[in-house]
């Protein structure tokens, strides 16, 4: 900690950012306002999958980035799961050397155009801002400026590619090419090593693919900041189930020495009621993977999506408001989501929220679903659902939704989308009989360096979690990264 | 990757392709199924893998004309390219020694069929194999099926070819004739619903691969659950084989159905789009 202090406090005394700091009086920074997000109409954009945010404009971010203090004790940093330098970023953008900002995010985040978009900035780095912490004002965007700095580099036709040491010729294979893979791999590519990432689908990105919709994150980024890695030389392999394809066992004769696992949480849950396997429910899984990976809306795409005028999505996470605003773009007159607890304890982001609220999504909350019907060709129609109040506090701290007898009633549906959690994929653990795994089948590791009870086998995301966010993956992804090192290093000094 | 090195037509509306994999051919058992993809914009669908050789590194699938994406597969050349195959996916076949198998197949259900054939008379059973189509041109494999069958017994609707009758007429003659102690039907669910329900009828334990609906193969999205025993199964990581007796048939048939107008609709549009390449 203390050598990142020093070398915090070494940029934070170059001469330019002193200048910078000088140029403007703080108060002058702190009576500034907090820019918005320029979004897309909301009944334009929900009849389209183009971007709800729209991105800021060079003079907005150059604006907004002189609100940041450049603080001696940068506290944001403390809550960014992958250390970006927050405040050099910042400075460099209030420079107007967009190029160096570019940098200084790839200094630690392999992915920076997709966090400055899906994070959840205001329970990170914005929650612990100064502004946030001591001035008890609205913190500096760094999410936004995070963005406008990938999408600048991108536009700019000029993409930095991160330096890489010299190879010292140690393979290592990373299993699953989602967030937490991909911030493995960025990592030892610039150590030196010879990084492989192995992609049980036929496209790499895993859920910034697959699950993520195109009106949040479009697949095109997700597909530049891989060819970045791929210019830095980590080598893609699709279509390879590591525990299928190959065992882990397999993969050592051909010379690996460490893994990562980063194989995501594959199974979604169900709810096990009645009539749930009724054609047109499926899991958000599905839903999105069609959509989203598979472009199943698209005439000239072969894949087939069912569609539906009123649409019930049953959960209040991200995936939740992903599933029900795709079904809205995909027309839907109605596209409800149906949630046993209020809008205080969703776990969906309240940006999330918001959008989906402007596009005319309908939120049932206090409300679950107890049975399906069908009708004659198999195809649901019908739902039934029992309103629920709040009790006492369960062990997620969240008040217990407690169902109110005799409440029941039926709704009319034809196209149902259950997004009620995941569990994790069971093909790594299933075939690695001596790894230790929870009773819940995820991996078990040691939370500062992912290292599971083999030794050589790090993992991170989803198989650990059961269920998070894109960046806590990154963070796990950058902490296995180092861990890996360490391991490395220490067997072949042997 | 994933050159296609044979091709056979089987019928008029099934293809026997060969496919290098060698990867995938090392590692397959009876059983698994690999997800196959044509194309940047093609559909990916589960097909069984019907034989592998581990020398030449390949796996042999057998495929019939009945949608798009299968017509598109079906009509691959020698030297043409699969653009996306994985696997080996799902639980390979338990094969033990045990007594007297009957094995039955249902159409292009013969292909999936072979692998455990093979690899129960190679266990030491004696095998009994019903074969049932339509018609003659129909009936896949007989000779292959031979070769690893103590019996085969070829059934089909019009008695173009071995006696006239059902799958399940193949099967009860030989349930009446002697012992048998395991039971494998592999087709069309309509099939194999009746196979079972027949089994059930002689207490035959008896397993079923499903063919279910899929898009990642992995576990990932649930497309292709089914009901066994009460309780929600994923075809493709709890299966493809299930106890039969358990299997609830009829939600499986309705879930097949799921996209059956909007694929009839592909398919005719497909289909006449070729016609007018040709004119």
């Amino acid at each position: 900690m203390e050598i990142i202090a020093e070398y915090l406090k070494q940029e934070r005394s170059q001469e330019w950012r002193e200048e910078l700091r000088k140029s403007m009086k703080s108060k002058d920074r702190t009576t500034k306002v907090r820019v918005h997000m320029p979004e897309e109409d909301p009944i334009k954009r929900a009849k389209s999958h183009i971007e709800v945010n729209r991105g800021l404009t060079m003079e907005i971010a150059v604006e907004e980035a002189q609100r940041c203090l450049d603080c001696p004790d940068p506290t944001c940093m403390q809550g960014c799961p992958v250390s970006i330098n927050i405040p050099k970023f910042i400075k460099y953008v209030e420079k107007q050397d967009f190029a160096m900002a570019a940098r200084t995010l790839k200094e630690t985040n392999a992915l920076p155009a997709v966090c400055g978009r899906v994070c959840p900035q205001e329970v990170q780095c914005e929650a612990s801002c100064f502004y946030t912490l001591k001035l008890k004002k609205i913190p500096v965007a760094i999410g936004h400026l995070e963005r406008f700095v990938a999408d600048w580099e991108r536009n700019s036709g000029n993409m930095y590619v991160p330096e890489v040491a010299p190879s010292n010729g140690i393979k290592v294979a990373i299993i699953g090419s989602g967030p937490s893979g991909l911030a493995v791999a960025g990592d030892l590519i610039k150590l030196g090593y010879s990084v492989t990432v192995f992609e049980a689908l036929h496209e790499p990105g895993g859920v910034l693919k697959y699950g993520i919709p195109e009106f949040r994150l479009p697949n095109e980024i997700v597909d530049v900041e891989i060819n970045n890695l791929k210019k830095m030389g980590v080598e893609f392999i699709n279509n390879f189930i590591v525990g299928k394809t190959a065992t882990i066992d397999d993969l050592k004769e051909e010379g690996f020495e460490a893994f990562f696992a980063g194989s995501g949480a594959g199974l979604p849950n169900f709810m096990n009621i009645p009539g749930e396997n009724a054609n047109g429910i499926m899991s958000s899984n599905e839903y999105l993977t069609r959509v989203n990976l598979m472009n199943a809306a698209h005439d000239d795409y072969d894949t087939p999506v069912f569609l539906g005028k009123k649409v019930a999505v049953i959960g209040g996470g991200n995936t939740a408001m992903d599933s029900v605003r795709t079904a809205k773009r995909l027309g839907a007159d109605k596209a409800m989501i149906i949630y046993r607890r209020t809008l205080d304890e969703m776990p969906a982001r309240a940006e999330e929220i918001k959008h989906a609220q402007e596009e005319g999504i309908e939120f049932l909350n206090l409300n679950s679903p107890i049975e399906y019907f069908a009708d004659k060709n198999g195809r649901v129609n019908k739902m039934r659902l029992q309103k629920m109040e709040l009790g006492e506090p369960d062990s997620s701290g969240r008040r217990r939704p407690v169902p109110i007898e005799g409440s029941e009633y039926e709704l009319e549906t034809d196209l149902v989308v259950v997004s009620v959690g995941v569990s994790p994929n069971p093909l790594i653990p299933a075939s690695l009989p001596g790894l230790n795994v929870s009773r819940w089948g995820t991996i078990i590791v040691d939370d500062k360096e992912m290292q599971s009870s083999i030794p050589e086998l790090f993992a991170g995301g989803d198989i650990v979690r059961g269920g998070a966010t894109v960046i806590l993956a990154m963070g796990d992804g950058r902490n296995a990264a180092a861990g890996i090192h360490r391991y490395l290093q220490n067997i072949n000094k042997k | 990757m994933n050159r296609i090195v044979a091709v056979e037509n089987l019928s008029e509306s099934v293809v026997k392709l060969e496919i290098e994999a060698p990867r995938i051919a090392q590692k397959r058992k009876a059983g698994h199924f690999v997800i196959v993809k044509l194309g940047l914009k093609g559909e990916r669908i589960p097909l069984t893998i019907s034989s592998a050789d581990t020398e030449k590194g390949t796996i042999t699938l057998i495929i019939q004309k009945v949608g798009v994406t299968s017509h598109k597969i079906a009509v691959l050349n020698i030297g043409d390219e699969v653009t996306d195959v994985v696997g080996p996916l799902g639980l390979a076949t338990h094969i033990e020694k045990i007594g007297t198998v009957l094995c039955a197949g249902g159409g292009v259900g013969t292909a999936p069929l072979l692998p455990i054939v093979e690899a129960m008379h190679k266990a030491g059973n004696r095998v009994i194999t019903v074969l049932a189509a339509r018609s003659k041109d129909l009936i896949i494999l007989e000779k292959e099926m031979r070769a690893f069958s103590d019996e085969v017994i070829i059934m089909t609707d019009d008695g173009s070819l071995g006696k006239q009758g059902l799958v399940t007429h193949g099967m009860e003659e030989v349930i009446l004739r002697e012992k048998v102690d395991k039971a494998i039907t592999i087709g069309p669910a309509i099939m194999m619903k009746f196979s079972s329900m027949l089994t059930k009828k002689y207490n035959i334990p008896t397993e079923a691969s499903l063919n279910a609906i899929m898009v990642d193969g992995t576990g990932m999205c649930g497309a292709c659950r089914v009901t066994v025993g009460g309780s929600t199964k994923f075809v493709c990581v709890d299966g493809p084989e299930f106890n039969a007796h358990e299997v609830n048939f009829d939600e499986l048939l309705s879930r097949l159905g799921g996209f059956k107008d909007e694929e009839y609709k592909a398919y005719q549009t497909y289909l006449e789009g070729l016609k007018k390449e040709t004119v």
